[in-house]
């Protein structure tokens, strides 16, 4: 197969749900920055008490000069995103002002493009944490790229999140993430090979409905898209697939692989 | 117009935000008889709304609620995952691309094309925002309303009888929506992004270049 040398996501998405050490995110998000193709991925956590941690490609020198300054009293990105769910393309924040405007200069000195699009994230008790990609580029390559890449970015945010927040010591339970009986049964046949039209026929849903399901599985699942979510479903034991399925049984699973 | 407002934020417009509270309770109580908590301000306020949740409301040039809808993220608390997952064949739904759209109201003698305009701006939230689909919980005889304005939610299960039923569903905006949409609600496509950048902040162009 002719493919493009390009890291996979579903991949570096592996390797995130398995590392052990909140030193080891480092490197998920250096891959994760070459898989987007951008100059900067950062990931920064801000608690209830005002506590900071991150990590990302950001010079360090700039990430220890912006806790030294206490830049996060005046950075646009902070208060524009904190407190929301919506995420947030650094065009529409507010960068007027002296100070911001000396802040904004003295970014791009250390490295900084021009672009950002942040997506905020709500913990649990106040935690509040920000992913941030950001890059050089004109307007249009960027409102292309965030095109492009949105939900991807909501979803790697989210997972990179939900790592951090495993890492708490003193943390608090997060929502159950079983998957639903539905969801049970979408997956199996999905696994089974049935298409999509299929498998909301047999459940008596619609393919609008049975999208709904596959999208909640596949963020419960912290996949990439549903053959990753299919996968991990499998690896993970929680559906169950028979390999000796009598033949015709299935109609003819092989021929309808399921669409990712 | 429309306007988008987090619960946080819901304090710099009180008058609007009063009224949005006292039309709930109008809708919810008085007319559909919900079994809802209304306050001592007459406003009809539920645990979600302590969320900071996303409003979107339709302002009267008088500066007074004509309708709303409140949207979370289904990757918290949501009033489908608490209260509705039998509906759902039980368990729950959770990922930041479905959000949750609860307490759709409309003020007592509001124009029909208000409801289309609160669609319209449910769309832009899934433009802009990447969200994918909408599950939501409303009142059982706004089918008829949804389906005229051309934005029918895909009913997946109903609770209650009569005029308290109470129905969660899907709701999913294509481009053939959004003009049908768009046009019932007498509000250009243009216009509404306009309402949109002015909530959310208009993009700038260039950042770099005013360093």
């Amino acid at each position: 197969m002719n493919i493009q040398p390009r890291p996979r996501l579903d991949m570096i998405l592996e390797d995130l749900e398995r590392i052990s050490e909140p030193a080891d995110l480092q490197e998920i998000s250096e891959r994760l920055r070459e898989f987007f193709r951008i100059d900067h991925l950062v990931y920064h956590w801000v608690s209830a008490a005002g506590e900071q941690y991150g990590c990302g490609t950001y010079d360090r020198s700039w990430a220890q000069r912006y806790i030294d300054q206490d830049y996060m009293r005046i950075d646009p990105v902070i208060k524009g995103c904190y407190q929301r769910f919506h995420p947030v393309d650094w065009k529409q924040l507010d960068w007027s002002g002296k100070a911001t405007q000396a802040f904004l200069k003295e970014a791009m000195e250390f490295g900084l493009g021009n672009q950002g699009y942040s997506v905020p994230l709500r913990g649990p008790n106040g935690q509040f944490a920000l992913f941030t990609v950001n890059h050089r580029c004109d307007d249009e390559t960027w409102a292309a790229f965030t095109d492009q890449n949105r939900r991807e970015l909501i979803l790697c945010a989210h997972y990179f999140n939900q790592k951090a927040l495993e890492f708490e010591p003193d943390r608090a339970p997060t929502l159950a993430r079983q998957l639903s009986p539905r969801e049970v049964d979408a997956l199996t046949l999905l696994a089974l090979g049935y298409g999509r039209a299929q498998v909301a026929d047999t459940l008596s849903i619609s393919e609008h409905t049975l999208r709904v399901y596959i999208e909640s599985a596949r963020f419960k699942l912290g996949a990439v898209n549903t053959i990753h979510a299919v996968a991990r479903a499998i690896s993970q034991g929680l559906i169950v697939i028979s390999t000796s399925a009598p033949s015709g049984s299935v109609a003819d699973p092989l021929t309808h692989r399921a669409q990712g | 117009m429309l306007r988008y407002v987090y619960g946080t934020d819901l304090k710099q417009t009180p008058r609007l935000a009063d009224s949005m509270f006292r039309d709930r309770a109008r809708q919810f109580r008085d007319r559909l008889g919900w079994d809802v908590n209304v306050d001592g301000n007459g406003h009809e306020r539920d645990e979600y709304d302590d969320l900071d949740p996303l409003y979107v409301i339709w302002e009267g040039s008088d500066g007074l609620h004509r309708g709303s809808m409140r949207f979370l993220p289904t990757t918290g608390r949501t009033m489908i995952n608490e209260h509705f997952t039998d509906l759902l064949g039980g368990g729950t739904l959770v990922s930041p691309l479905i959000w949750e759209c609860t307490r759709f109201c409309l003020a007592h003698g509001a124009e029909s094309r208000i409801a289309a305009a609160l669609m319209l701006g449910g769309g832009e939230l899934m433009r802009h925002f990447g969200v994918a689909h909408f599950a939501g919980v409303f009142d059982a005889r706004m089918i008829r309303i949804y389906r005229m304005i051309g934005s029918s939610p895909e009913i997946l299960g109903s609770a209650g009888d009569g005029k308290s039923r109470i129905s969660v569903g899907l709701w999913e905006f294509t481009p053939e929506a959004r003009k049908h949409v768009s046009h019932r609600a007498g509000v250009s496509p243009e216009l509404s992004e306009t309402w949109f950048y002015r909530s959310f902040g208009v993009p700038v162009r260039q950042l770099a270049e005013t360093a």
